[in-house]
């Protein structure tokens, strides 16, 4: 099993969009570590040829009329919001990402 | 402490329904115990007595005007705080929501209020209901009423301490690996994870939405299923939700009848490993069961050696999907890094300030999980391991009609002893983990105290899915039995905390606490 390295844990920080300290990612490089070791158990479990399950139900897609229903008015939708502009959701620029 | 918070949420039912008491008077007495002892307690990061008190004068006059009611009605009740509550904080114990108010009720609130029971509150919890002790709470911990310098469990600790320090007859806990049996295990109390899709999803904040399940935290067996049958039950606003009747569970745990039921003991899920104390409670339970009628056979599920391994994939890896919706835009924290940052350094910068390190940690695996060229090493393996366990549950419920085993390994444990390495943590849960991965119901209830340490032990039972009743039948038979043998329940033996609470200690505590939470 490859070993997980502080350049590994802070990509992942980055796809997971969390900043982390280097104090922060030098103690999540040990802790990930141990965890996975742990957890890497599940390779040793007679899995071969099982087949996968996402979940305990047997699930099947479930539809329902077509028809209106009420809904949240704009005002509730956007009462949580940290801004709002113009009935709008307003969020930080998208462009001239790094 | 009077008498009347004291009673069954069944009793309480019984007195509100041949009106010798109010629901105003009920409500009150809750709000005045929690005003005395949650203090020390720390159950409650919000209390709303205003509501509490407007509900249940309603429900009084509706009772007046000579209305049928619901069963429950009137019987005040503490809900997790991870179930969205229309115009009621809530924050899943987390930074990253404080002070958000949901715009709507999760179906299961709606349920409870269209059955009249007044909400005192929301209860603490580990963030994102990450956690076995509430230590990872952002708000402080909950503290078990019985020693309060332990842990009540988690994450649904904040629940399980306000049925057991009597602040509610009732509660409701979410499980999705034990947090709603092991907290219970931990302070005497009873709870029960119903069966995957047993009980609507809706408006529940989602850690692990193949294994979230909510239910009922109560003192007694016949409470939990009173309350199961109140927010059981089919809702269009679930997919997943299963669309039939609630099974019988108020009549299982009436008739608390488990002559001729077979009892299967799981031997991965005894002996090694568990305390002493825990052990031999367990053991004289099944006695007890076995005195009622029940007959005893040992099965073995191998891949239940595996489970924590598997849980611990498909947890974070479901939770670091789930919790990608907090991103600073639409509700919750939003943290600017610098003046002219972008939605993605703005998101990055609210995450690192907004979660706390259990949960950070637990993203970051899932992330690596779930990322190309370790997906099927780790999280398909693990689906893999999860079909096992499911079929070593189908072959064992062949041969037995329930599985028991202690439902957690340990007591409480004192604030601290785990914080530092999470694997010890996630121990607590190797018991109760195999119900969530296969969706099968599961119920703790008390066995006792353990001779070391005199803490309050649980007994854990298993049934085949959709087959609820099982767990009341059994859990009321076991309780019928313990009850008479100890002379009246085992909470009557835990502290009273008015006294614990009256000193400089509960000063400390309130100074602890974070003053947003309440």
């Amino acid at each position: 099993m490859p070993e997980l390295t502080r350049a590994d844990v802070a990509h992942l920080a980055g796809l997971a969009r969390i900043a982390m300290t280097d104090d922060e990612l030098d103690r999540m490089v040990g802790e990930l570590g141990i965890i996975l070791e742990s957890v890497a158990k599940v390779q040793q479990a007679p899995i071969e040829g099982v087949e996968p399950m996402s979940h305990p139900l047997p699930l099947t897609n479930v539809n329902r009329p077509d028809a209106v229903h009420p809904s949240l008015s704009a005002a509730a939708a956007l009462a949580g919001a940290p801004e709002v502009d113009q009935q709008r959701f307003s969020v930080p620029r998208i462009l001239d990402e790094e | 402490m009077t008498d009347l918070i004291r009673l069954t949420a069944d009793e309480m039912a019984d007195a509100l329904a041949a009106k010798d008491i109010s629901s105003l008077e009920l409500t009150r007495a809750h709000l005045e115990r929690i005003a005395a002892v949650d203090g020390g307690v720390h159950a409650f990061l919000h209390v709303d007595g205003e509501g509490a008190l407007a509900a249940a004068r309603t429900i009084d006059e509706r009772r007046s005007a000579g209305e049928a009611l619901p069963r429950l009605a009137g019987v005040p009740i503490g809900v997790k705080d991870v179930m969205a509550t229309k115009g009621l904080p809530t924050t899943c114990g987390s930074k990253i929501l404080q002070g958000w108010v949901p715009p709507y009720d999760a179906t299961l609130v709606t349920r409870l209020r269209q059955s009249g029971l007044p909400i005192l509150g929301k209860l603490n919890m580990d963030e994102f209901a990450m956690g076995s002790s509430t230590e990872h709470s952002a708000y402080g911990p909950t503290h078990n009423p019985w020693d309060l310098e332990r842990i009540p469990g988690g994450s649904g600790g904040g629940s399980a301490a306000c049925v057991g320090s009597y602040q509610a007859p009732l509660a409701i806990g979410t499980d999705t690996g034990g947090s709603i049996r092991q907290p219970a295990a931990v302070t005497g109390t009873v709870g029960t994870k119903p069966t995957y899709g047993g009980v609507s999803r809706f408006g529940l904040v989602a850690l692990a939405s193949s294994l979230d399940q909510a239910g009922p935290c109560t003192r007694t067996v016949l409470d939990a299923a009173l309350l199961h049958e109140v927010i059981g039950g089919y809702d269009p606003m679930d997919s997943t939700s299963i669309d039939a009747p609630v099974p019988p569970v108020v009549e299982a745990a009436r008739r608390a009848d488990v002559s001729g039921m077979r009892i299967g003991i799981v031997r991965e899920l005894t002996g090694e490993g568990f305390q002493a104390g825990v052990q031999k409670r367990f053991d004289e339970a099944v006695e007890h069961l076995v005195d009622a009628g029940a007959e005893v056979v040992e099965v073995s599920c191998p891949s239940f050696t595996y489970a924590l391994a598997a849980y611990y994939l498909i947890l974070p890896s479901e939770a670091s999907s789930n919790l990608a919706r907090f991103d600073a835009m639409r509700y919750g924290l939003r943290v600017w890094p610098s003046d002219d940052a972008s939605a993605e350094q703005v998101m990055a910068a609210t995450r690192a300030a907004g979660f706390g390190d259990e949960v950070k940690r637990r993203i970051i695996l899932g992330t690596y999980a779930l990322s190309s060229g370790y997906y099927d090493a780790y999280y398909g393996s693990a689906q893999k391991v999860r079909r096992l366990i499911y079929d070593d549950f189908a072959s064992a419920f062949e041969r037995a009609d329930v599985l028991v085993s202690p439902t957690s390994p340990t007591t409480a444990f004192r604030f601290g002893e785990k914080m530092t390495d999470p694997m010890s943590m996630y121990l607590q849960d190797i018991a109760t983990i195999p119900a969530n991965l296969a969706g099968v119901p599961g119920m703790s209830v008390p066995s006792g105290l353990a001779d070391e340490d005199g803490l309050p032990a649980g007994f854990q039972i298993l049934a085949p899915a959709t087959r609820d009743e099982r767990l009341y039948a059994v859990g009321a038979a076991l309780e019928q039995r313990l009850d008479a043998a100890w002379g009246g329940p085992l909470l009557d033996r835990a502290p009273t905390l008015a006294s614990a609470f009256s000193g400089a200690m509960g000063s400390s505590y309130a100074d602890a606490r974070d003053g947003e939470g309440r």
